[in-house]
C-alpha cells in the first residue's frame, strides 16, 4: 500500500493511503450506524476483520520468514484470554473508565503472547522446518492444556477451563476492529520495507547465504516470530471482546490449520492475498451454512490442490500499491482495502 | 507389596501403548529416513485402519481375523496412493509446500471419515479374545498379551525386511544418497512407494492393536495419536528404526507415569514437554545420525 515511488514524495503517498483508510473506517462506520445492515452482516465482517489480522500476523512468520509455525492459535488464545481475564477483573473493581478499558486489554493480550513467543522462540527457532512445525505444534497444544487445567493447579478461578470464560465485557467493535487491521497492515508493510524486512526476506530465501552475509539470522528470526505473536495476541483479544466466551478447545491445532490455510491460499508472503482470502474464507462458509459439512473438506483439498498446481498461492508474493496505480493513472481511485472490508 | 504391584502394572500398561505408538513411530521414521517428509497423514491412516476393521465386523460381520487382515491391507493401500497422488507430484517443491500438502491430506482424511462415518466414535467389537494370566500378584490382560507379542514380531520381521532382503537394501541406499542410490541402477520411485506401503501396513496392524486396546474408532483418533508417535520417533532419533521403537516404549512408559502420579489430564502436555526438551538438548534424538547442512 505505501510503497516508496519515484514521482510522490512518501510523506504524500503515506498521506493518502491514511486518508483512505480512514475514509473506509469512517464510511463504514456511516453505514453500520444507519442500520441497514443487520447485525448477522456485522459480525461476519468484524469476523472477517479478525481473520485478516490473523492471517497477516502468521504471513509474518511463513511468507516473510520462511518458518512454518503450528501453534498460532495458541498466541491467539493467549491474548484472548490475558486481555479477557484483565477486562472482567477491570470490569469488576471499576479502576478503568471504559474508554481506556479496551486499549488497555489489546495491547496487555498483544504484549503477553509476544512475551510468550519470544520465549518459545528462543529455542524453538533454533530448529529448521519440520522441527520447528512440530515443536511449535507442540507449544500450542501445551497452551491449550495449560488453559484448560490450570485452574486445578492454582486452586482459584482463572480461566474456567472446559466450562469457558464468560461475561467478557464485549468491547470489539467495527471501528476499533478494522482499526488494529490498518495498523497491522502498516506496521507488517513497514517492517517489511525496512532494512530489518529485507534481513528477514533474506532469511527466507537463503537461511545460510544470509547468515554468511552477515545478517544476524538468530535476532531476526525471534523478532519475526514475536511480533507475529503479538499480532497473533490483538487477534485474539479482539475475539474475546467480540464473542464475551472463549473456551479453550477453540484454539486447537484445527485453528491454527485453518490459519494457514488462510495464508497459504491467499499466497505466502502477499499481504493482499492473505487480505482477500481471509475475507472470502470467512465470508463464503458463512453463505454457504447448509453445506457446512464439507467446508473442512473442501478447505483441506484446496490446500492439496493449491500446493501441487500453484504452490505460491493464488496472489503469489503480488502486492497491491496504490501509490504505485495513482502513479500511473493520476485518476484511479480503486483501494484493496474497501474490499476485504465490506466483503 | 502393592506398591511394586502398581508399578509393574502400569509398566506393562505403558508397553502396551508404547508398542502401538512405536510400530506407528517406525512409520515416521522410515517416510522421514527416505523423502524428508513429515508425514502428517499417517495418524490417519491408523483412523482409516481402524475403521476399516470395525465395517468389517460390524457390517459385514467378519471374523476378526478377516478385520484385522482388511485393515491391514486397507492402510497400505491407502498410504502408496497418498503418496502417488499427493507427494510424488511434489518431489522437486520446497519441503514447505510438502508439508503443507501432508497437513492437507491429513485434515482430507478426518473431514472424509467424519462425513461418512459421523462424529461420534464407534464402538469397537471385541477383537482379541485371549484369557488374562497373572504374574504372581500382577495379572496381565491378553490384550496386553497379544499387542506385545504382535509388535515385537512385526518389528523382528521388519528388521530382517532391512536389513536381509534387496528391497531393504535398497532401502537404506536411498534413504543414505537418493543422487547416489539412482546412479547405481535403483528405482527410486518403486523403493519410496514401498517404504509407503510397509510403514502404512505397520500402521495398519497398530491400528488394529490400538482399538483392541481403545475399543472405539472416532475421526480424530489419528491426530493426537500420530503425534504422539512422532514425538516417539523424534525421541529415539528420526529415521532410526530401533530408535523408534525405544522411543515408542519410552513416551508410553512415560504417559502411563503420568496417569499413575494423577497427571492424567497433563498427559499430553507431559508428552510434548519431552518432545521439546529433546528437541532443545538433542535434536537428532537418541540414536539420530547428525546431518550436517551443506550449502
Amino acid at each position: 500500500m505505501k510503497d516508496k515511488m519515484r514521482k510522490m514524495p512518501t510523506w504524500l503517498s503515506y498521506l493518502i493511503n491514511a486518508a483512505f483508510l480512514f475514509l473506509i473506517l469512517f464510511g463504514g462506520m456511516q453505514i453500520i450506524n444507519s442500520g441497514r445492515l443487520s447485525t448477522y452482516y456485522i459480525r461476519v465482517i468484524i469476523l472477517c476483520g479478525i481473520n485478516i489480522i490473523l492471517a497477516l500476523s502468521l504471513n509474518l512468520a511463513t511468507g516473510f520468514l520462511g518458518q512454518l509455525p503450528l501453534g498460532h492459535a495458541g498466541f491467539m488464545a493467549l491474548g484472548a484470554y490475558s486481555s479477557a481475564i484483565f477486562m472482567r477483573f477491570a470490569c469488576n473493581v471499576k479502576m478503568l473508565p471504559p474508554t481506556l478499558m479496551f486499549p488497555v486489554g489489546i495491547v496487555l493480550g498483544g504484549v503477553f503472547a509476544a512475551f510468550i513467543g519470544f520465549l518459545i522462540g528462543i529455542p524453538a527457532l533454533r530448529l529448521k522446518g519440520d522441527y520447528l512445525a512440530i515443536i511449535t505444534l507442540g507449544f500450542g497444544e501445551i497452551i491449550r492444556v495449560v488453559l484448560l487445567n490450570i485452574d486445578d493447579v492454582l486452586g482459584f478461578k482463572l480461566t474456567y477451563g472446559a466450562a469457558s470464560l464468560k461475561n467478557i465485557p464485549k468491547t470489539t467493535n467495527f471501528f476499533n476492529t478494522f482499526l488494529l487491521v490498518g495498523i497491522t497492515y502498516y506496521v507488517i508493510h513497514t517492517y517489511i520495507k525496512s532494512r530489518h524486512g529485507r534481513a528477514t526476506l533474506a532469511i527466507r530465501d537463503n537461511e545460510i547465504a544470509a547468515e554468511s552475509c552477515g545478517i544476524n539470522t538468530t535476532y531476526y528470526k525471534t523478532l519475526g516470530f514475536t511480533m507475529s505473536a503479538f499480532f497473533a495476541g490483538i487477534a485474539g483479544a479482539l475475539y474475546a471482546g467480540y464473542l464475551g466466551v472463549i473456551n479453550p478447545s477453540g484454539f486447537g491445532f484445527m485453528k491454527s490449520i485453518e490459519i494457514l490455510v488462510t495464508v497459504v491460499l491467499g499466497g505466502m508472503g502477499s499481504m493482499v492475498g492473505s487480505i482477500i482470502s481471509a475475507t472470502v474464507l470467512t465470508a463464503v462458509p458463512e453463505m454457504l451454512r447448509a453445506f457446512s459439512q464439507y467446508r473442512m473438506i473442501v478447505y483441506s483439498l484446496l490446500l492439496v490442490v493449491v500446493m501441487i498446481f500453484k504452490p505460491s498461492g493464488l496472489m503469489g508474493n503480488y502486492e497491491f500499491s496504490l501509490t504505485k496505480i495513482l502513479n500511473k493513472s493520476g485518476s484511479k481511485k480503486k483501494n484493496k482495502k474497501g474490499g476485504g472490508k465490506n466483503g | 507389596m502393592s506398591v511394586f504391584t502398581t508399578i509393574v502394572s502400569q509398566l506393562i500398561n505403558g508397553l502396551q501403548t508404547g508398542s502401538v505408538y512405536a510400530l506407528i513411530a517406525l512409520g515416521y521414521s522410515m517416510v522421514y529416513g527416505i523423502i524428508l517428509l513429515l508425514n502428517f497423514a499417517h495418524g490417519d491412516i491408523i483412523m482409516v485402519g481402524a475403521y476399516t476393521a470395525w465395517l468389517f465386523m460390524v457390517n459385514f460381520s467378519q471374523s476378526p481375523i478377516i478385520a484385522v487382515l482388511a485393515a491391514i491391507v486397507a492402510s497400505t493401500v491407502l498410504g502408496v496412493v497418498i503418496e502417488k497422488v499427493a507427494y510424488t507430484p511434489l518431489r522437486q517443491a520446497p519441503r514447505l509446500s510438502l508439508l503443507i500438502t501432508a497437513i492437507g491430506i491429513s485434515f482430507l482424511l478426518e473431514n472424509l471419515a467424519q462425513l461418512i462415518f459421523g462424529a461420534g466414535a464407534k464402538p469397537m467389537p471385541k477383537i482379541v479374545n485371549v484369557p488374562s494370566i497373572s504374574l504372581g500378584s500382577v495379572s496381565v490382560s491378553g490384550t496386553a498379551l497379544v499387542t506385545l507379542v504382535v509388535s515385537v514380531v512385526s518389528m523382528l520381521l521388519l528388521n530382517l525386511l532391512i536389513k536381509r532382503s534387496k528391497m531393504g537394501k535398497a532401502m537404506r541406499a536411498v534413504s543414505e544418497d537418493t543422487g547416489a542410490a539412482q546412479l547405481m541402477g535403483i528405482n527410486i520411485n518403486r523403493t519410496i512407494s514401498f517404504t509407503f506401503a510397509v510403514g502404512s501396513a505397520l500402521a495398519g496392524i497398530g491400528s488394529v492393536l490400538y482399538s483392541a486396546a481403545y475399543p472405539q474408532a472416532s475421526p480424530t483418533m489419528g491426530g493426537m495419536l500420530g503425534l504422539k508417535a512422532f514425538v516417539a520417533a523424534v525421541l529415539g532419533g528420526i529415521g532410526s528404526v530401533p530408535g523408534a521403537v525405544i522411543g515408542g516404549f519410552c513416551i508410553g512408559i512415560a504417559e502411563a507415569g503420568a496417569s499413575a502420579v494423577g497427571l492424567s489430564v497433563w498427559k499430553d502436555a507431559v508428552v510434548f514437554i519431552i518432545l521439546i526438551i529433546v528437541l532443545i538438548v538433542k535434536p537428532t534424538g537418541l540414536l539420530g545420525r547428525n546431518l550436517q547442512e551443506k550449502v
